[in-house]
């Protein structure tokens, strides 16, 4: 059985449904992320399982323990839950010093002395803060502060960690270091991380597996690689990675751009499923269009970008806009040229999802 | 063209930066140094010896030590007070908690020497109704509650100073990361482990600037120990001070002592500010942060009911009861009358508003003097303060130390050394007129002018302005196009901050008032002393009205105001 679980999960505040029935299984040791725009219910899930906010329906579980129920009327307060948990604002307290923020945990568990000590020097130790230990946090930058808001988590040596958005409010290339630092951590203790963030590549580094989710409702669990290549729907698709759309109708084995164009149909094969309805949206990934001469899906070059490595096409079809991206190494047609575009690995999704 | 940098000779900076120096050299600086002056120097010399022997007559300390307990009673009341309600408001789940907010602030309009007065009708030992009702009707032996002393004295402080505290704590608890108690919960912690260790030392220096504030203001409050101290001998630096210059007249010796006491509440008021900036500067933790989610709220069960009597009863007996005590009185026929239909008269009222003249000028200058002073105060602010946030000029570190003093220099030392200075002594004789008092408070309120405009003026970047000058603005049309409208918010609470306080001081204009120049605190004051008690209450039922009104319109005005 799976360690932690959320059975029907719902929230509301008010008149929105913030969360809406969901249902999750994370194993332990696992790493799974939530992963969705601002509002959509990730940040709400991680704060019930938490235990700052209570369910309207539903449970949640963690091994045999039972956290939440509204059917039992049962909630177990956060202080009780025994989970480490990272905040993006760091949290740390400007009164203590970076030790005792980080041995207050264990202070509260009423443990030994020699033993709070041994544990806090550990925790400092595998964050790289035992020479601060005496300094205020408030002396530290964002990456030292974020290590001791991580440093408290770890000290109790938690079978759960809650990550709310811990990288966020660093800077690039600091963010990308205390990733590695986060899994190394999570590959020596076996904790399982509930991970919420906005930015995708910070889940797909992290994460065995990644949850989407819009609107309170999830739309797609799946390992990374999966997210990516095989999207469940044209959310998840344009939310992950660029991506180009194009609104499409169906005859037989050939599809029409539909806009003001009247272009020529163009051979290219959809899935029998949407042929019925006469209509679909093919997308692709920027990278995966290529260029043709003659033939193919034609169009004209609006705008291209140098952005280093890649060059950055905006193609006009038939009045909609395909963006493409081409290696410098390749270049395309030049602005105002006209050209054709061949889907390498479309993806196709019903025109009204 | 002229170059953008007019680097030597007299230029508008310089015209400006004089004028402001002027400014307050003239009001705030020479009336302190002529205090300073007259309490250290004997016919022309320099006699420390003088200074302490006044220091030791039993009266001058005992006002000292007087006012320093008041004060420390004062404070930790106020504190224990404001910081308990701040948090019922903000972190519990007390039924009408915003409305209760509102109502913890009421104190704030009420001037605290009106509420000594009710209780003085309510609690004096003899005449108080409360005390008078429990002999005669309940049949006690003696009075339940003596008003007459230090803790009568303190508890009628603390119910008008508290909100000092109270205002801080709230903003404090409000603004704080709601994450930082959520970590301390995560990791375990209790909502009242959390509470001690986690919530209160956090917003432990704002609890210490709200009572270092209090104590400020009690040290140097008059109209509470003048109306209920004096009966019972308890007098402070403050009413010693008006004691000194009224009883002897003006003689050489009473002035003297006047001075040295007032130089002690220099000194006492530097140390004060001296230890809150300290405390801000060292303690003000950055605990305001990005995504809020609701803070903890602690429920209070079964004490959810009980809280919201005693919140209310605690308003009800603080606010209303004196309140309504005051209009009856000034109801009455005769003080002392018990309150029935046939004891009750509209009389006073109609009186003291149309036919008698000395309370109808008193209401007249209270206005005049509230308006002029605020108006003067917040131009010279404003532009005080834009050389010290804005300009760029030589000698501005004098006017930033300039800028300082008024924060620390009480009423009753403004209005002695104004009374000093400009009683002839400069060959400027205005003493018994309006104006004397028109520049005491401008003194006075300075500071507050100061605080709204430079806190105004540090919102607009420079490059605002520089935006205006590349876009072909003068200096002169960047100031009026840009930077004034920018902050008139600022002016605009300028101006209240000093207007209504103003309306209703005493402290300054008791010691300063002359045959015509009475303002309706001290019209209330010096009928109260007189045995006038009746008129003094209906007067001082008349000032509430004026004050809540005023209030009532200025926040409809600037709700309006930020609304557009």
């Amino acid at each position: 059985m799976s360690y932690v679980r959320l059975v029907n999960v719902t929230k509301r505040f008010g008149a929105v449904t913030a969360v809406d029935h969901l249902n999750i299984e994370i194993e332990r040791g696992e790493c799974f992320s939530m992963l969705g725009p601002s509002g959509c219910g990730k940040t709400t899930t991680l704060r019930m399982v938490a235990g700052f906010e209570d369910l309207d329906d539903g449970e949640i579980h963690v091994g045999e323990r039972l956290l939440s129920s509204r059917a039992r009327t049962f909630y177990l307060p956060p202080e009780k839950r025994g989970f480490g948990m990272v905040f993006q604002a760091f949290a740390v307290w400007p009164h203590l010093s970076v030790y005792e923020n980080v041995a207050f945990p264990l202070r509260v568990r009423k443990l030994g002395a020699t033993e709070i000590d041994r544990r806090t020097r550990e925790a400092l130790d595998h964050t790289g803060l035992l020479s601060v230990a005496k300094k205020s946090p408030e002396d530290l930058s964002g990456g030292g502060k974020q290590r001791v808001a991580l440093a408290r988590a770890l000290a109790i040596n938690p079978d759960v960690m809650l990550l709310d958005e811990p990288l966020s409010s660093l800077d690039p290339h600091l963010r990308e270091e205390m990733r590695f630092e986060i899994k190394d951590l999570q590959r020596q203790f076996g904790f399982s991380i509930i991970y919420v963030t906005h930015d995708q590549a910070e889940a797909m580094a992290l994460s065995d597996r990644i949850l989407v989710m819009n609107l309170g409702v999830v739309q797609q669990v799946d390992t990374p690689l999966n997210v990516y290549q095989n999207p469940a729907n044209r959310f998840v698709f344009g939310f992950i990675g660029l991506s180009s759309f194009l609104d499409v109708s169906i005859h037989g084995d050939a599809v029409r751009v539909r806009g003001e164009g009247g272009e020529p149909a163009v051979q290219i094969i959809a899935p029998a499923a949407l042929k019925a309805a006469g209509r679909a949206v093919l997308a692709s990934r920027p990278s995966e269009i290529d260029f043709v001469a003659e033939g193919g899906v034609r169009g004209v070059v609006k705008r291209c970008a140098y952005l280093g490595e890649v060059i950055d096409y905006r193609i006009d079809v038939g009045g909609q806009e395909v963006r493409v991206q081409k290696n410098r190494r390749a270049p395309g047609p030049s602005e105002r040229e006209a050209c054709g575009l061949v889907f390498v690995r479309p993806h196709w999704y019903s025109h009204d999802s | 063209m002229r170059a953008a940098t007019p680097s030597r000779g007299i230029g508008a900076a310089e015209v400006i930066l004089g004028l402001s120096v002027g400014i307050l050299v003239v009001v705030v600086a020479v009336p302190v140094l002529i205090i300073f002056f007259n309490a250290f120097w004997v016919n022309g010399q320099f006699n420390l010896a003088d200074t302490l022997k006044a220091l030791r007559e039993p009266d001058t300390y005992r006002a000292l030590l007087n006012s320093l307990f008041i004060a420390s009673g004062v404070t930790v009341m106020s504190t224990i007070i404001g910081t308990f309600f701040a948090w019922l408001v903000t972190r519990t789940d007390l039924p009408f908690k915003p409305a209760m907010r509102v109502l913890f602030l009421v104190p704030f309009m009420l001037p605290s020497f009106i509420g000594a007065l009710a209780w003085k009708m309510l609690l004096s030992p003899r005449a108080g109704y409360i005390n008078r009702f429990l002999m005669d009707v309940v049949g006690l032996d003696g009075p339940v509650f003596d008003i007459y002393t230090f803790t009568g004295i303190m508890a009628v402080e603390t119910m008008y100073l508290f909100p000092f505290v109270f205002i801080q704590v709230c903003g404090a608890l409000e603004r704080m990361d709601p994450t930082l108690e959520e970590s301390a919960r995560i990791s375990g912690a209790s909502l009242f482990t959390i509470t001690r260790k986690i919530t209160i030392p956090l917003v432990r220096p704002s609890i210490l600037s709200g009572a270092l504030l209090i104590m400020l203001y009690s040290m140097a409050h008059f109209g509470t120990v003048a109306v209920l101290g004096i009966e019972a001998g308890i007098f402070n630096i403050p009413t010693l001070i008006y004691e000194k210059i009224h009883q002897s007249a003006g003689s050489f010796n009473s002035i003297r002592t006047g001075t040295v006491l007032a130089t002690v509440l220099v000194i006492t008021a530097a140390l004060i500010m001296f230890i809150q900036n300290k405390v801000l500067s060292r303690g003000r933790y950055q605990i305001i942060a990005g995504k809020s989610f609701r803070p903890v709220e602690t429920k209070l069960r079964a004490l959810r009911m009980p809280m919201l009597v005693f919140c209310i009863a605690y308003i009800g007996f603080t606010i209303v009861l004196p309140t309504v005590t005051i209009f009856m009185v000034g109801g009455l026929k005769t003080y002392g009358l018990p309150f029935t239909a046939e004891n009750l008269t509209l009389a006073n009222y109609r009186y003291i508003l149309f036919d008698w003249k000395m309370t109808r000028d008193a209401i007249w200058n209270s206005v005049t003097l509230g308006l002029a002073a605020a108006l003067i105060t917040m131009f010279a602010g404003v532009m005080i303060s834009y050389v010290i946030v804005k300009m760029k000029v030589r000698g501005k570190g004098l006017l930033e130390f300039l800028g300082m003093l008024p924060f620390s220099v009480p009423g009753s030392v403004i209005a002695l050394g104004v009374m000093l200075a400009w009683s002839g002594k400069f060959g400027i004789n205005i003493y018994n007129t309006v104006w004397i008092i028109l520049v005491a408070y401008i003194a006075r309120y300075m500071a507050f002018s100061l605080k709204a405009n430079s806190a105004a003026l540090e919102q607009v970047h420079d490059s605002l302005v520089e935006a205006a000058r590349a876009s072909g603005a003068g200096m002169g049309q960047a100031l009026r196009d840009i930077v004034l409208p920018l902050v008139r918010p600022g002016m605009f609470a300028a101006f209240f901050l000093i207007f209504l306080p103003a309306l209703r001081e005493l402290t300054v204009s008791v010691l300063l008032y002359g045959p015509t120049t009475r303002k309706i605190g001290v019209a209330i004051y010096t009928l109260n002393e007189d045995g006038e008690t009746v008129y003094s209450a209906a007067l001082a039922g008349i000032a509430l009205l004026i004050i809540v009104t005023a209030q009532t319109l200025i926040g409809r005005f600037t709700r309006a105001r930020t609304m557009t």
